[in-house]
């Protein structure tokens, strides 16, 4: 495969959840503003876990690669 | 009037940026592989089957599912779960385990050329131009909406977002071909997935979760003010089922014969096992066991959808019936059932939030468009420029062929938008004739893997008198209350043999009677003529014809059959635990 998709997906995932969760804490005290939400802040909760299911995307796409690359060194078998 | 308008912050706009230039960006970063047209077309067929069962739902999760199912969601609660739960997952199941061998085998590059391979090449032609004009017209259709939708909610200039939608799925299309789009899907469909739970989880949550939601669902269905306009059993909106014995008993006014004949067997088998625009996702698989796989992984998420899209319109229906005002009307004061998702997103989210849910939004709509366009320009190239008007050429030309031919399907497209917008009426009448076109298309199918005796003219005047008995049976029936012309009833002066309570029952039947004609007429012609392929050329395309799969080296776990009965099993307990 040439690219793995779960190299942009997780570096876009990533972004926008650090900029949710930081845009929460930002807002952290703003209350009206979260009233929409039913008093939550969800943008901060909401933004670790997109930022938490990135970061697991990044860690699968370098696993691949890392055992692609063994597979490559190795030579094989007949 | 509450007319609905939502205001953006700059973080807003900072996710959607973020968004767009990630999309650019596997465009971009995907350019250097495009070697070959069979790369840019097919992928070269080496996708692994999870990317490819994601693309395959994302391509079909465009404008009509995300903002049309909130709709029939509000309009006719959890009944429209039938479109998954019976629709989708047996279909996909059957593509996934029955077809996908002849599909993939045949190593057909698309849908009309398999048509080819196994009828003629005046069935392929039918094919590949009604499909070509039909995938072209419905990215059209789909920009306008996306468009209006913007101008309507954010204030968006129309023009703007047409330009913007074209350019950027043009960019990531032109650079990277079917691979580009593929990709840009399985990144749509996460950003679909996690725009919409905090949305319907927080829409639970307002209303008192879901027991709250059923008893609150009970009054809609028991006041004549809902949106059938008529007075139901408790349940209505929320027993997909056991409502179903009458069409006067259900506000999506049909029986439980034609929705599982209509919907279940004919649309949606003809719409996942034969739309070019799904199957190509699965034909970009990189192995014949990974093709078969696709559809099946896309079940999975496809049958937990009604959560995410049906939900959300159940939800809105009950807080519109309590607050009286909550769903905005249109220009001709009824209420905006459209408007459903915008509404919730507008309620629900604080920016930040917000700026996902629109992004959200927005990828439904591209990837919906994206997978038309990427359809389009593979048939276009394949099946009727390679076939018909400069073959034989080599494989550099149609490879530059299929990038101008994106960028001349992309402007057809915006043309149509604008046809749309102003007239409505004509994208109606297109609509209806694409359908009378399509409805019997599985039949046509059914017969040609499953039976070595039909042949190409059974084929070719099969389809044409399954389109014809559509048009018939629009001809002469009529939802109740419709004017005569584009609903129904223009055959003979108005005259009309049977009158439908709802037009999703006419629909339905039409699709039914499709079904059948082409059936039927396909079997008679194929017996009275002769056999224009031998079973040496069927092989591959036929069952009987064709050795068994063997599927070596797969673990037992990713098996098709295993697989496919597993989904199917679970969506028989959907069905149940909401009957």
């Amino acid at each position: 495969m040439q690219l793995d998709v779960r190299l942009p997906m997780g570096m876009m995932f990533v972004i926008i959840g650090v900029i949710l969760s930081l845009y929460g804490l930002i807002t952290w005290s703003d209350a009206e503003m979260y009233q929409r939400s039913l008093g939550y802040n969800v943008n901060l909760w909401w933004g670790l876990f997109l930022a938490a299911f990135g970061a697991a995307m990044l860690l699968l796409a370098r696993r691949a690669a890392i055992r692609a690359k063994r597979d490559a060194a190795t030579p094989q078998t007949p | 009037m509450p007319h609905l308008s939502i205001a953006l912050a700059p973080v807003d706009y900072l996710i959607l940026a973020v968004y767009f230039v990630f999309v650019l960006g596997i465009g971009w970063a995907l350019r250097r592989y495009m070697k070959t047209s069979s790369d840019f077309f097919l992928s070269g067929r080496a996708i692994p089957a999870w990317i490819c069962g994601l693309a395959f739902i994302s391509a079909n999760l465009g404008a009509q599912e995300v903002i049309g199912m909130a709709a029939s969601g509000a309009k006719y609660g959890i009944m429209t779960s039938h479109f998954y739960w019976v629709g989708a997952i047996p279909a996909m199941v059957f593509v996934g385990i029955f077809m996908m061998p002849f599909y993939y085998g045949s190593k057909a590059r698309s849908v009309p050329e398999y048509l080819k391979l196994r009828f003629d090449e005046k069935t392929r032609a039918f094919n590949a131009i009604s499909f070509a004009v039909m995938t072209v017209f419905s990215s059209g259709i789909s920009m306008h909406a996306l468009a209006r939708l913007l101008e309507q909610i954010l204030g968006f200039p129309y023009d703007l977002c047409i330009a913007v939608s074209a350019l950027i799925v043009l960019a990531y299309i032109f650079l990277g071909g079917l691979t580009s789009a593929i990709y840009n899907e399985v990144l749509q469909f996460f950003m679909i997935v996690f725009g919409f739970v905090p949305l319907v989880w927080l829409g639970l949550e307002s209303v008192g979760g879901w027991d709250a939601l059923v008893a609150k669902l009970n009054t809609v269905a028991a006041s004549p003010a809902n949106p059938a306009g008529r007075v139901f059993a408790e349940g209505a909106w929320t027993q997909s089922w056991a409502h179903m014995t009458s069409p006067d008993a259900n506000p999506m006014g049909v029986e439980w014969f034609g929705m599982v004949m209509g919907l279940g067997f004919v649309l949606s088998f003809g719409y996942w096992c034969t739309d070019f625009l799904v199957v190509q996702r699965a034909m970009a698989a990189d192995s014949m066991s990974a093709a078969r796989r696709t559809p099946l992984i896309a079940a999975v998420p496809k049958m937990l959808f009604p959560a995410l899209v049906i939900l959300p319109g159940m939800i809105a229906i009950a807080m519109h019936h309590e607050l009286g005002d909550f769903l905005p009307k249109d220009e001709n004061g009824a209420t905006d059932f459209n408007m459903t998702v915008p509404v919730m997103l507008a309620r629900f989210c604080p920016s930040g939030l917000l700026g996902v849910g629109i992004t959200a939004l927005m990828a439904s709509f591209m990837s919906g468009m994206a997978g038309n366009v990427t359809a389009f320009n593979t048939v276009w190239t394949y099946d009727l420029y390679q076939s018909y008007i400069r073959p034989g050429q080599p494989d550099r030309h149609y490879l530059r062929m299929g990038h101008i031919i994106t960028v001349i399907g992309i402007l057809i497209s915006v043309a149509c938008a604008y046809v749309a917008r102003e007239f409505n009426n004509i994208m109606d009448m297109l609509q209806l004739v694409f359908g009378f076109v399509n409805a019997p298309l599985f039949a046509t199918f059914l017969l040609g893997m499953f039976w070595r005796r039909a042949t190409g003219h059974g084929a070719f005047f099969g389809l044409l008198a399954g389109t014809g008995a559509a048009a018939l049976h629009h001809g002469l029936t009529l939802p109740a209350g419709a004017t005569v012309g584009v609903k129904g009833g223009w055959l003979v002066g108005g005259h009309v043999l049977h009158t439908y309570p709802v037009d999703m029952a006419q629909n339905f039947w039409a699709a039914i009677f499709a079904w059948t004609g082409c059936f039927v007429v396909t079997i008679a012609v194929s017996l009275a003529t002769r056999r224009n392929k031998t079973d040496d050329e069927l092989r591959g395309l036929v069952y009987s014809l064709t050795p068994r799969i063997k599927e070596h080296g797969v673990p037992w776990y990713l098996q098709p059959a295993l697989l496919g009965t597993v989904v199917l099993a679970a969506a028989v307990v959907l069905n149940l635990i909401f009957w």
